[in-house]
């Protein structure tokens, strides 16, 4: 049965100010209705006002999404009432977007894939309401208005995704583009929303609203796949209806309301006067876009198409890349240790990239490139850094931190010097006579028996060669 | 200079006002001191702002409207709120939910609406200068009725910012004074930019009334003078009219055929807008309270259904209906081409005439309750819609009486020409004294 699955995603632009009022956006440690004015408190008499800002972060995703510009948009005021909403009205788009016809390439099931965006349009975000004492029956309910204004963009995809996974894949690429754009934060809390429709083929189409996360939408979305197919096996029709999402559970639920449709009554915003937008879009430069980056990295770094995507895949992750010294750069061996290494610990933990201390990875690397710590080490390092930044949030110094652990490279010294790697070798051998009667005997594997008690004796922190060389005049000196 | 106050005790006959301040600070300025009414959808910081419902009692806003911090920049004394139809919904004043006001010409009669407060105070001379706003003839239609002089501004030209919304569109707040002179001095005070108003242009008024027009070409529209209009007020209107031509002006008679579907047009428009701005009063942030331990819906419908007067219901509700799918093509598109209509009209009009003249209103001042249903009210405002759906500036001069009751003259001009109509006024108020 195939699936099919549109999205409509609503993104907060990350602007210094509301959309149609000058208070600031960075609500989200501040107490409630502190970031608000006559204007996003709807006050009677106020009028918005547009942030150029939103408009050009808005064009800019436009562009990124290789939509069409019209020479004009025009703002409309969506009516309906709840008590989130301080105008009675949400300032919208509606007839007039400010994009359409777009697309973004992703890796799809079944190889690259083109995905056509609808539309792009911008709104305002209403309040919250805050329901106190439990969500089921809570005793009363409270009014934030500090999101109030916030500037949104909706992003309306065709039907063009078929499974939960390409869906996730697509959010992904969609989040990489607008990190690298610079207009939005995936991880500011409530930033990113999902509403996802999705039918079997020839079923009717169930829309899935309150979705928070870019797990949540695979988990949704498999969630609905399963339900529809089990109830289509079982005789039963699917209901064109709305469902909500449950995160904590994994599970949609039917909408209790009644489904009646909502008539919004869009009529143009007089406040407001349309925005000529096709020629403020030509005069807006967009930078480098993830799939241009990867091509870069496979040509500049000589980096392997999965690397290069990878590391390209995520903005911070990229310019941390790009941070590294050239010579760095250029190697696989670099490569491999961010995008598997690294990127495999903080998945593991179930960390992101952002609120690390990129300067310290960069450091461990470098410390590492210069062969005063071993592979081995470096990777033990990491983890205790890691671990951390997650327990406590913060971490030491690279080097405080191999210096707590003894995991600095032994080196030894000259000849009959009383170093760790001869004392190390010198208990080898003492502890070891019949491998070091094998060795005598010609026996070439005795020798890397030896050398490998003298590493776990030094903790790994010994250099081959110079165990081998140490260990091999100790036991000629021997005979 | 801090400290210095206008002592405000009026004898408010005709309860021109909602509130008064009886020691009205003020400052320097062009205004120094001078007192100054303000209508009550207009906010004033610190001073309850109602328009004059019960849903926005005890509201008072945090902030000034744009006009007022202009006022005060230039000296003014705000010395009272002036009563008004419900957030502007009416011709008579008679829609206030407080009390209703009356015509300092005749008390047994209506001032006219919807700023029926401020002509009163004005026509009574508690004040010399008043704030009003025209929707759809809210300044002239008062003017006219009380005898002062009202000017509607060209559309942008005047901030709306905290201006209680009630047809975003088509609004304007304008002056009100016994005298072309002192209207447009308090015009040239509160015009000009304002960045927080996105549909207020950069065009500030300096200007002083200048009566000379000669070779002024005045038009008048046949369907100004058409059905509905008291043969009595076309007389005197007619007198006006003759007057300026003795002054030099070359009067013009042409057609304005968009004036049919002007009244339609208009008021599917303010409705739909209303019904959308007026959406906001759900007590949940000011007025009376919702009750909160209803659900939120039964809440909400419960403090509108009490809290709106019968014509704000009425218009919300025929806007809410024009605006709703299936209609909105039927009426609100519809309205808008009508609009589109209209201002193609003045435009060909004003290509071969300076100015637009004829009656402000059809008839005099209604006595109280004469206009019982809505629909023979909603007529009355056939002669001032047009400049309003068209955002062209119109001003009411008094020209006459008939049985001691007073008439306006109205003009209209080309968009962005409010200081010809203030002189075309200004002529015949001169004209008519000398």
């Amino acid at each position: 049965m195939t699936v099919i699955v549109g999205l409509e995603i609503h993104c907060q632009l990350d602007t210094a100010t509301k959309l149609f009022c000058g208070c600031s956006t960075d609500y989200r440690d501040d107490p409630p209705n502190s970031h608000v004015c006559p204007v996003c408190l709807g006050l009677p008499g106020s009028l918005p006002k547009i942030n150029k800002k939103a408009v050009e972060f808005a064009l800019k995703v436009a562009k990124a999404l290789n939509c069409e510009v019209p020479e004009e948009s025009e703002f409309a005021r969506k009516n309906y009432f709840y008590p989130d909403l301080d105008k009675g009205y949400q300032i919208t788009q509606y007839d007039k977007p400010l994009a359409v016809c777009g697309y973004l390439d992703i890796e799809g099931d079944e190889g690259e894939k083109r995905v056509r965006i609808t539309r792009v349009h911008m709104e305002e975000d209403p309040g919250r309401l805050v329901h106190k004492g439990g969500a089921d029956r809570p005793k009363y309910t409270l009014v934030d208005y500090n999101r109030a204004g916030i500037p949104l963009i909706e992003i309306v995809t065709e039907p063009d995704l078929r499974s939960p996974k390409e869906a996730r894949r697509f959010l992904n690429k969609l989040r990489a583009t607008l990190e690298y754009l610079g207009v939005f934060d995936s991880e500011k809390e409530g930033s990113l929303r999902v509403d996802a429709n999705i039918s079997l083929a020839g079923s009717e189409r169930v829309e899935v609203k309150n979705i928070t996360s870019y797990k949540g939408v695979e988990k949704a979305l498999t969630f609905e796949v399963t339900r529809q197919k089990n109830a289509i096996r079982r005789g039963q029709k699917i209901a064109r209806e709305t469902r909500h999402f449950v995160e904590a559970r994994g599970v949609t639920t039917s909408s209790r309301s009644k489904e009646m449709e909502q008539d919004y009554r869009y009529f143009p915003e007089p406040d407001l006067r349309p925005l000529r937008v096709r020629n403020w879009a030509e005069e807006i430069e967009i930078p480098e876009l993830p799939d241009a980056r990867k091509l870069r990295f496979i040509k500049d770094y000589g980096l392997s198409p999965t690397h290069a995507a990878t590391l390209t895949g995520d903005w911070q992750i990229a310019e941390f890349y790009e941070s590294l010294p050239a010579d760095l750069r250029v190697s696989t061996a670099t490569a491999t240790w961010v995008a598997d290494t690294l990127l495999g610990e903080l998945n593991y933990r179930d960390m992101s990239i952002r609120g690390v201390p990129l300067d310290h990875f960069k450091e461990l690397l470098l410390i590492r490139q210069a062969g005063e710590i071993t592979e081995k080490a470096a990777v033990e390092v990491l983890r205790s850094l890691l671990d951390q930044i997650r327990d406590t949030g913060t971490c030491e110094l690279p080097r405080q931190c191999i210096g707590r652990l003894g995991l600095f490279v032994i080196t030894a010294a000259e000849e009959g010097a009383n170093d760790p790697v001869t004392a190390a070798a010198r208990e080898a051998i003492a502890e070891n006579p019949q491998a070091v009667a094998d060795f005598c005997q010609g026996k070439k594997e005795a020798l890397n028996f030896l050398v490998g008690q003298v590493m776990r004796k030094t903790r790994g922190c010994a250099k081959p060669g110079d165990v081998n060389r140490v260990l091999t005049s100790l036991l000629s000196g021997d005979e | 200079m801090p400290g210095r106050t206008v002592s405000f005790h009026p004898d408010d006959r005709y309860a021109a006002f909602l509130r008064t301040i009886p020691e009205a600070p003020f400052g320097e300025g062009r205004l120094a001191g001078v007192p100054v009414a303000v209508k009550d959808n207009i906010s004033t910081a610190g001073i309850e702002t109602t328009c004059a419902s019960r849903i926005l009692e005890g509201y008072v806003p945090p902030f000034d409207a744009t006009v007022v911090e202009r006022l005060k920049r230039a000296g003014a004394a705000i010395v009272g709120k002036t009563n008004m139809d419900e957030f502007g919904m009416g011709t008579t004043t008679e829609n206030s939910a407080f009390w209703p006001t009356l015509n300092p010409a005749d008390p047994s009669r209506v001032p006219g609406g919807s700023s029926g407060g401020s002509a009163a105070a004005v026509a009574a001379g508690l004040v010399p200068l008043a704030l009003g706003t025209d929707t759809g003839g809210s300044i002239r239609c008062p003017a006219a009725f009380c005898g002062i002089v009202g000017l509607k501004p060209t559309y942008g030209r005047v901030s709306r910012y905290g201006l209680i919304a009630y047809a975003n569109s088509l609004e304007q707040i304008g002056p009100m004074a016994k005298t072309v002179t002192d209207a447009s001095l308090l015009m040239e005070v509160i015009a000009g930019h304002d960045p927080r108003d996105s549909t207020s242009r950069d065009c500030p008024y300096h200007h002083t009334p200048d009566p000379e027009i000669r070779g002024l070409r005045i038009g008048v529209p046949e369907e100004f003078f058409g059905e509905g209009v008291d043969a009595r007020v076309a007389s005197v209107v007619w007198d006006a009219i003759s007057l300026l031509e003795r002054k030099g002006a070359e009067v013009i008679t042409c057609r304005m055929p968009s004036m049919a579907y002007a009244l339609a047009a208009y008021y599917v428009t303010c409705t739909s807008e209303a019904s959308s701005n007026l959406a906001r009063f759900d007590g949940v942030r000011y007025g009376p309270p919702a009750d909160t331990k209803k659900p939120w819906h039964e809440a909400f419908q419960e403090r509108r259904r009490e809290g709106f007067g019968e014509e704000v219901r009425r218009r919300i509700m025929l806007g809410t209906f024009a605006l709703s799918s299936g209609y909105y093509g039927k009426y609100y598109a519809k309205a808008q081409a009508a609009r589109n209509n209209v201002r193609a009209d003045f435009e060909r009009l004003f290509c071969d005439v300076d100015v637009l003249a004829g009656p402000t209103m059809p008839t005099v001042a209604f006595r109280f309750g004469e206009k019982s249903d809505p629909l023979s009210m909603y007529l009355s405002d056939i002669l001032t819609v047009p400049a309003n759906l068209a955002g062209v500036p119109a001003i009411s001069v008094p020209c006459g009486k008939v049985e001691g009751l007073p008439v306006g003259l109205q003009v209209m001009g080309r968009w962005m020409e409010d200081e010809r109509v203030v002189d075309v006024a200004y002529a015949f108020e001169q004209g008519r004294s000398a």
